[in-house]
């Protein structure tokens, strides 16, 4: 199995803190080197903090696991230097189908929004994302990745955590200033800080296969309600890269995994569904179940939780790994402020309040998604059925039919850290909600907008003079439109209803704070001191 | 409330006739997806998640 991926070993190495015998505080210390972590520590990294990942094993995810990634954390790994390597070594895709038996019922397309520099979706085993961005923590000086190191246990204190960790060499204690959870669904550290994590049990099983078959199948998403080829049940067909595609089926609460996993009760399912002449090898197989449920508080002292650890979904939608990458973006600027001593500790609450309003929105997404491909008993078993039977005849039932709704980020509408629009506005970009990306021209060339908010926050000028402002370690970088940058296409006017004129401020994390129709010093500060937990 | 619940369809016995006439010869099972269907087309004119929320509950 997996011969089209040879899986890096990373060396395991003494740490220094172990060799002297000295108990070390790091300001950050991150328990889990999947795609969370990793991107914890570049995104910390990024801005000039210093961190140790913990991470029990020493090779990246065996087996493909998460496929999908959404254009949001797309966008965020390219702002961390790691996304171009991932569009181009994943699959772009924009189209789904659904199929009812053997018939097709509907065909959606994601439509992708022109004008944007990162796809809507591309599908890459999660292992080759691994990869990139272990190789991009190991460029950083400032990131120290340590193999081979499990946490046993944690005690917390007022102002720092203390870890017992075990290493091939024995067991140490290490002091954390802040300790990201970031162990997934099964996290250790949750159960050692006694977190509750609750939410609901799915009664089903499915069965996850990767294999490498040379076919003409098209790079879409193919989903099966009732197929022929495996009656009762749903099942799809997704490709990744290296000809690898992944299969899912369905199998019922009463399928045993474990015989269920044997190869010679695979292949016969994977005949089945492509077709007796095609030729395929099994790459790697995986029975699960699933809950969709979340942690009661992301922050408990000084341990943070972040994605599968903090919430975990079914995967019908790529909630996954997408919502974890979108926790960190919007935990790392706000940690990293703190540690600084710029801003008050109450601003790591307020990741808590954004972080678990985005994992309620994909709970209630996902659990949706699940209810309709397990239907939990006849009634709603025959609506279903209903639904599907209509889809395939009308439009109207179109839209209900859910195989998955594909993660978009959830605008922090209610945030206590926006500031409320004074007039009307037309479009998308309301207080709370990502930044939209649009083409650009900078110093003759082409580039994109999103590019221009790094570094901190940013005061987005289209067509209103804006004087620097003086907001201390928070002062904004001025992008003014003309000067800075143009816009030949006028995107970045319509997309941010500009043609009055409009400011905006941006946090950090790429999010609208606050917009205005016209400059405002005061008004721009104390937007500021909203966004910050009264930072300033 | 803005659910319509005074008499609104017109010819009540033409429309009772048509309805219980489609699934004269139908099994249950049959009927009951039928049923099912016209669920979802009627809700799909009504439209409104409020009213369709009101409905829900009378039916209950």
């Amino acid at each position: 199995m997996l011969n089209t991926y040879d899986f890096p070993e990373f060396p395991y190495v003494q740490s220094e803190d172990q060799i002297s015998g000295q108990t070390v505080r790091h300001p950050v210390v991150i328990v889990g080197g999947g795609p969370v972590g990793l991107t914890a520590a570049l995104d910390l990294a990024a801005q000039g903090i210093k961190v140790v990942v913990l991470d029990d094993n020493n090779t990246v995810s065996v087996g493909s696991r998460a496929v999908c990634y959404a254009k949001r954390p797309l966008e965020i790994w390219d702002r961390l230097g790691v996304g171009e390597r991932m569009i181009e070594k994943g699959v772009d895709w924009k189209l789904g189908r659904v199929f009812l038996r053997d018939k097709e019922v509907y065909t959606f397309d994601l439509l992708p929004e022109d004008g944007h520099k990162i796809p809507a979706f591309i599908n890459l085993q999660q292992y080759y994302l691994e990869e990139y961005m272990v190789e991009a923590c190991d460029r950083n000086p400032l990131i120290d990745i340590r193999w081979k190191h499990k946490v046993l246990s944690l005690r917390q204190y007022d102002n720092y955590a203390e870890i017992a960790v075990e290493t091939p060499d024995g067991i140490f204690t290490l002091e954390a200033g802040w300790l990201l959870a970031c162990d997934g669904a099964n996290s250790d550290t949750r159960r050692m800080v006694g977190a509750e994590f609750a939410g609901q049990f799915f009664q089903d099983r499915f069965l996850i296969a990767d294999i490498v078959m040379k076919a003409d199948f098209p790079a879409e998403r193919w989903f099966w309600f009732d197929p022929d080829f495996h009656r009762g049940q749903s099942a799809l067909l997704h490709k990744q890269s290296d000809d690898v595609w992944r299969l899912d089926f369905q199998l019922g609460w009463d399928a045993d995994p474990e015989v269920e996993k044997r190869p010679e009760n695979i292949i016969p399912r994977v005949r089945a569904m492509i077709g007796e002449d095609v030729e395929f090898e099994l790459e790697w197989a995986s029975v699960y179940q699933f809950a969709c449920r979340r942690v009661d508080q992301f922050r408990h002292g000084r341990v943070l939780f972040a994605g599968d650890a903090a919430h975990q979904v079914s995967p019908f939608g790529a909630r996954g790994a997408n919502t974890g990458v979108q926790d960190i973006d919007n935990l790392s600027w706000k940690l990293a402020a703190v540690l600084r001593g710029e801003a008050p500790i109450a601003l790591l609450d307020t990741y808590h309040a954004e972080r678990a309003y985005a994992a309620d929105d994909n709970l209630l997404n996902s659990t949706r998604s699940t209810d309709f491909i397990t239907p939990k008993n006849g009634a709603s078993k025959r609506f279903r059925k209903a639904v599907l039977d209509l889809a395939n005849k009308t439009e109207f039932a179109r839209p209900l039919v859910n195989s998955g709704r594909l993660s978009t980020p959830t605008p922090y509408l209610d945030s206590a850290l926006n500031t409320a629009d004074g007039g009307a506005w037309k479009g998308r970009m309301t207080p709370g909600t990502c930044a939209s990306d649009a083409p650009i021209v900078v110093g003759g060339k082409d580039g994109w907008l999103l590019d221009q908010f790094t570094g901190g926050f940013v005061l987005l000028a289209l067509g209103v003079e804006a004087e620097p402002v003086d907001a201390g370690a928070f002062t904004p970088k001025v992008v003014t439109l003309g000067s800075s940058f143009d816009d030949p296409k006028g995107l970045v006017s319509e997309r941010y209803d500009a043609e009055e004129g409009a400011l905006y401020l941006i946090r950090p994390d790429q999010h609208i704070s606050a917009r205005w129709r016209r400059f405002d010093a005061d008004a721009v500060k104390s937007a500021i001191s909203k966004a910050t937990a009264g930072a300033i | 409330m803005s659910l319509n619940l005074k008499p609104n369809i017109e010819s009540p016995d033409d429309f009772y006739q048509l309805l219980t006439d489609a699934q004269r010869d139908l099994s249950d099972e049959d009927a009951n997806d039928m049923n099912a269907r016209l669920v979802l087309i009627l809700a799909n004119q009504i439209g409104s998640l409020n009213d369709l929320q009101e409905a829900i509950e009378i039916a209950k």
